[in-house]
């Protein structure tokens, strides 16, 4: 297997939050975290690209490099975890993160900065498997269920790839050749119907000015 | 005069080799190794019963990684329109 990966296309995309909402649901993460969130570019714009954005699993991953109590570790499959027990909280992870994936739960009455959290790619931590103690600290590990991460797998529109790289690229170039454009688009046909005359064309204009 | 050749040589390729190691990659695979790490170990994911969790549809051996590693990717299709629908 190659590594685990998330792929969001962009063209899909229709920023309705499905994935930020599974994720949160799926690992009951805390009020004022968000694991995924979705960013909008141009928004409001005619043209508006929406990407939805986590923790990407980076293959040379700056947190790992710039942890001073080196709580991450990668997984067989490519997935960078963290151990909470040896994290400081320290938040030298968020300013390496070019994702801005790392976040921290509020604690205490002055509102002190937590124990770092961020997206597992539902693959638990250092923990037993399918522990309640995983799943406090953690959240749902669906690896370890044989399922994909819940935000991929309930994206509405599949903008959102996540899984083996090789078979989430394979997919994305299998769409991305067949989809085409405007009404070549799929679904285009079964959402609006096929025309029944294709030569047809639209009716000239009479009176037009020049 | 060879000398000094010979020492431009040995530089030129030790700076080659100190390039080409720029291109090499780490193993991905976690070391816990005292030192390394110093977190707790983690199991593998296909060291699970499949029957460990309710709902689940996939379908692998416990401990065997190629078929865990199978059953992951007959599940990825799923995100897979085209071959859902044709």
């Amino acid at each position: 297997m190659a590594r685990m990966k998330f792929l969001c296309d962009a063209e899909r995309c229709i920023e309705c939050n499905g994935c930020v909402t599974a994720c949160k649901q799926e690992n009951e993460v805390p009020w004022g975290v968000n694991r995924r969130r979705v960013v909008t570019i141009n928004d409001g714009v005619p043209g508006e690209k929406s990407i939805s954005v986590a923790c990407m699993h980076c293959s040379d991953a700056p947190c790992m490099a710039v942890c001073p109590t080196d709580c991450f570790y990668r997984t067989d499959q490519g997935v960078v975890l963290h151990d909470k027990d040896l994290c400081i909280g320290c938040g030298y992870c968020f300013y390496a993160c070019p994702f801005g994936a790392p976040q921290y739960p509020q604690e205490g009455v002055f509102g002190m900065r937590g124990k770092m959290d961020k997206c597992t790619f539902c693959a638990g931590g250092p923990e037993k498997d399918l522990s309640k103690e995983e799943f406090t600290k953690y959240g749902s590990n669906r690896l370890a269920q044989g399922k994909l991460p819940a935000c991929a797998e309930m994206c509405s529109t599949k903008a959102l790839l996540g899984g083996d790289a090789d078979v989430v690229a394979d997919i994305f170039r299998t769409r991305v050749l067949k989809r085409g454009k405007g009404s070549e688009v799929w679904g285009w046909g079964t959402a609006y119907g096929k025309p029944d005359n294709p030569q047809a064309q639209p009716p000239q204009k009479t009176g037009a000015k020049s | 005069m060879r000398t000094s050749g010979k020492v431009l040589v040995a530089g030129v390729v030790v700076l080659l080799a100190s390039l080409a190691s720029g291109c090499g990659e780490r193993s991905q695979v976690v070391v816990y190794k005292s030192g390394k790490y110093q977190g707790k170990t983690d199991t593998k994911p296909w060291e699970n019963e499949p029957g460990a969790a309710p709902y689940t549809t996939s379908k692998w051996t416990g401990g065997d990684q190629t078929s865990w590693e199978t059953a992951l990717r007959t599940r990825n299709q799923s995100q897979n329109e085209y071959s859902r629908t044709e």
